[in-house]
């Protein structure tokens, strides 16, 4: 077997605090390798290792050698290791929407017309040959598996198609040896998702790509991967096979602890509860998450689960209550008319939003995690306010240090921006400051997006124990299997409709089933 | 260290940098040619107090979310209506000037209201709206001076003329109330109390109002404007509300400028006001998204400092009168430097 990417005892520090210290591993033709480990482990520094990003150069390169087919590398720009065979899949899509699919595939590697006139054309004003580009581009579609024109335009299609595309981009390279995905997953649905893994199984496969993997999921690791990176805090824990591991194990090494997600038993049946939202004819304006006049009830004291896939409305509801999408219809909240379209008054009868969209709803990045938790109470109830109705820095401090001891927010003080925490982390100061304005019924919208494992622990079992203090919460999230763990029930919405009410006991066919209505 | 060094120099900001040391050596200049540096010193701090309250001015839009107000001639001709007022029935002295700013503040509130209702029709173009809302209220107001009931002879023009003068002197009225409030000397140097006074009073209430539920809802939508929907604020509404403290804070502004300077200037005079003042408060080290009370004082005392010396510093050397030509090039340019994005500790 020939290796193509080894990388011997890297080692990097940033200002004298070391993040990576001594990672070695190989990757050979055709293998895909997951490199697993929490948010902070490290991954990242890797790959900008890996692809010599400018900042490792910035700050004083890194230790170790980086070989790629037995040749030592340092790459001083991304595009000489773009150049020397390696591919990156991003997190967040880099497209450009008023382009056509096969023209982002190509961009800037378009192949030139042939044709006499050109060869008299300086350099970057030299004619494109666009059924070239059509034919390129169609290929590279075919070889991960998507069956869609190159003449569209990236303008309107969905999330699991942009990402498709992406990868289309880094396979039409003709030298392609290595190719990293960076949580590809995360924004996909789950049948995008093993759609997904099909095609990088039949890249490594069939093609002989070699893959690096990096993704908090480890279904899909243990489901793709032949071999494991485990990385703990800028170390390397070790390099395994993947059949030696079991998802367990695979999470203890990773956060060096057992991990242990399971739902209690139920003592009540939830229906026999007093409802304490009831919904009619409820409908939500929401782009790409339209409700349409769907009826729920929420019992009193439990965890209510929304499901489906993505675009089909699950976000609309958490976001029509909560008043930040315009929304009409019937509603209910203990005895008493709710009004709709006013957030204010949400927040002052008592509902709780933990928004899905972490960045643009749920902080302020540029304000401290302090004045971040206590934002909610001290506006909508005026607590943390000293007599002068001032906001009280002592106790909003002091209240800040105790969210930071309880939910484990690995910060430098209660004085540091939000922006510099890590997504985990970030998820953390928002549930902290949703809870501190005390909420009766709590709307938690994807609260593990991105999160990785270990706070993804602390924030489910913390919702767990806020349902056990007698907060309903009702709960969006598009893993399944986190809703099965948590819920009370579970309400599958497909096509802007309540397709079914399911238990967590149900089978997975009949999930299936309600998803695609 | 030499790193040290380097990194604290970034994060004062380049620019910034630089016109602290160029105003040094200008002081150092000004020592070689033996000038007066007390009187030097007692006109920086003269014009530190009269331009501090319209930097100030600039903070709520800042932190509103509004960017830089370049709309501030509204507030500022909301003062000079206040003043005039006054002026007609000859209130002068204390009362003269307490009316004034009452006048003003109130004219500000209304003025103020109605900018902001314009500036929720266009959000993202705050700053460019801003900048015509001023030409043209400047403009507007040149035929109301001319054609206001105003009927003062120490108002209109002489000999029965009609309508407002361009400039009017307040010798009679107030001239510097507060610069000569319990203004003292030390060193031969004029300590401008009263106004120094105001200017920090001003501050202090505008820094407590930030940490008020309100000003804390002001900054909240001016950081992201989302987030502070998702709390139960009206984001609209505070923006109304940043750009009313902002036109009342100019409005107050320029009745102690004026105070200061001892007369009232109208017509095309607060055209080009915004330009200066939005540069005093950039130099200090705001950005368009992002102001503090320290970038108000520090850009104040450093702007002002450096337009106080660098006329007579540099006639001595050269001979000749560049200054008005190198304000107007340090006031543009450093507007131009900070709205291309050029930026010091947040880069």
């Amino acid at each position: 077997m020939s290796l193509v990417l080894e990388l011997k005892n890297i080692s990097k520090s940033y200002n004298g605090n070391p993040v990576l210290k001594g990672i070695s591993f190989a990757l050979q033709k055709g293998e895909v390798r997951a490199v697993i480990g929490e948010n902070g482990a490290g991954k990242s520094t890797l790959m900008n290792i890996i692809f010599g990003m400018p900042v490792i150069h910035q700050s004083g390169g890194f230790e170790g050698e980086c070989l790629i087919d037995g040749h030592v590398v340092n790459f001083q720009k991304p595009q000489h290791a773009m150049a020397a065979g390696l591919g990156m899949v991003h997190q967040e899509f880099m497209l450009i929407p008023g382009l056509k699919v096969s023209e982002n595939i190509k961009l800037n590697r378009e192949p030139l017309s042939s044709k006499s006139f050109n060869r008299f054309l300086p350099g970057k004003l030299k004619v494109i040959d666009n059924e070239q580009i059509h034919k390129d581009s169609l290929k590279a579609l075919q070889k991960v598996g998507m069956d869609l024109d190159p003449d569209q335009l990236i303008k309107g299609l969905s999330v699991g198609h942009l990402q498709f595309i992406e990868i289309a981009r880094e396979v039409d390279h003709q030298n392609l040896k290595v190719l990293v995905f960076d949580e590809p997953t995360a924004v996909l649905t789950e049948s995008e998702a093993s759609q997904l893994l099909n095609t990088i199984r039949h890249l490594a496969k069939d093609l002989g790509i070699a893959v690096l993997f990096i993704s908090h999921r480890l279904d899909e690791v243990k489901e793709i991967a032949d071999t494991v990176t485990v990385l703990r805090d800028g170390e390397l824990i070790g390099n395994y096979r993947c059949e030696d591991l079991d998802k367990k194990e695979m999470a203890r090494l990773m956060v060096g602890r057992a991990v242990n997600i399971r739902r209690d038993q139920e003592q009540e049946s939830p229906n026999a509860r007093q409802n304490i939202m009831t919904l009619k004819n409820f409908s939500v304006r929401m782009p790409g998450e339209n409700l349409q006049d769907i009826d729920l009830e929420i019992k009193q004291g439990e965890i209510l689960g929304i499901g489906g896939l993505a675009g089909q409305g699950k976000l609309g509801l958490a976001n029509g209550i909560a008043g930040l999408m315009p929304a009409s219809g019937n509603v209910i909240f203990e005895g008493q008319a709710f009004s709709l379209n006013d957030p204010k008054q949400a927040l002052q009868n008592g509902l709780g939003f933990l928004s899905e969209d972490r960045k643009q709803t749920g902080l302020l990045l540029d304000e401290s995690i302090t004045h971040n938790i206590c934002f909610t109470a001290s506006h909508v109830l005026g607590r943390f306010q000293n007599r002068f109705g001032l906001f009280d820095q002592k106790q909003g401090k002091e209240w800040a240090q105790k969210m930071i001891k309880d939910f484990d927010i690995r910060c430098t003080g209660p004085e540091q921006h939000t922006r510099r925490l890590s997504g985990g982390n970030q998820q953390k100061v928002c549930l902290a400051r949703v809870i501190t304005a005390n909420p009766k019924l709590l709307f938690v919208s994807e609260p593990t997006r991105g999160v990785d494992i270990g706070a993804k622990k602390i924030i489910l079992d913390f919702l767990r124990s806020l349902n056990q203090q007698g907060v309903t919460v009702v709960l969006t999230s598009s893993e399944l299997s986190e809703l099965r763990v948590l819920c009370d029930r579970i309400a599958i919405v497909a096509s802007g409709k309540i397709s079914e009410i399911l238990l967590p006991e149900d089978s997975d066919e009949r999930f299936g089933l309600a998803m695609a209505a | 260290m030499q790193k040290k060094i380097l990194k604290q120099f970034i994060e004062f900001g380049i620019a910034r940098s630089i016109i602290v040391l160029f105003v040094i050596v200008l002081f150092i200049l000004a020592i070689l040619k033996d000038m007066q540096i007390a009187e030097l010193i007692s006109d920086s701090l003269a014009r530190i107090g009269r331009n501090g309250i319209l930097v100030l001015a600039l903070l709520p839009g800042v932190r509103g979310g509004i960017g830089l107000n370049f709309g501030l001639p509204l507030g500022i001709i909301c003062g000079l209506i206040g003043m005039l007022v006054g002026m007609e029935f000859d209130w002068t002295g204390l009362s003269g000037f307490v009316s004034a700013l009452s006048i003003a503040g109130g004219l500000g509130v209304l003025a103020g209201w109605g900018y902001g209702v314009l500036l929720n029709k266009v959000k993202g173009q705050e700053m460019m709206v801003g900048t015509y809302v001023g030409f043209s209220i400047v403009s507007f107001m040149c035929l109301l001076w001319l054609l206001l009931p105003f009927s003062n002879p120490k108002l209109i023009w002489a000999l029965g003329g009609k309508g407002l003068r361009v400039t009017i002197s307040l010798a009679d009225y107030y001239p510097k109330i507060l610069d000569d409030f319990l203004s003292f000397s030390i060193f031969n140097v004029t300590i401008p109390f009263g106004s120094l006074l105001f200017f920090v009073l001003f501050c202090f209430f505008v820094s407590l109002f930030f940490r008020s539920r309100w000003g804390r809802a002001i900054a909240a939508t001016g950081a992201n404007a989302q987030f502070a929907k998702a709390n139960g604020i009206n984001p609209n509404q505070t923006r109304v509300w940043s750009a009313v403290l902002s036109t009342v804070l100019a409005a107050i502004g320029i009745v102690v400028y004026n105070q200061s300077f001892g007369f009232v200037q109208l017509y095309t005079a607060p055209l080009l006001m915004a330009f200066p003042i939005i540069a005093c408060l950039l130099i200090g080290g705001a950005e368009v998204g992002r102001a503090t009370i320290t970038h108000v004082i520090l850009g104040t005392v450093i702007f002002q400092t450096l337009l106080t010396i660098a006329l007579p510093v540099t006639s001595a050397f050269i001979g000749g009168d560049i200054s008005e030509t190198a304000r107007i090039i340090i006031s543009n340019g450093i507007i131009l430097y900070a709205l291309a994005g050029v930026k010091g500790k947040t880069a």
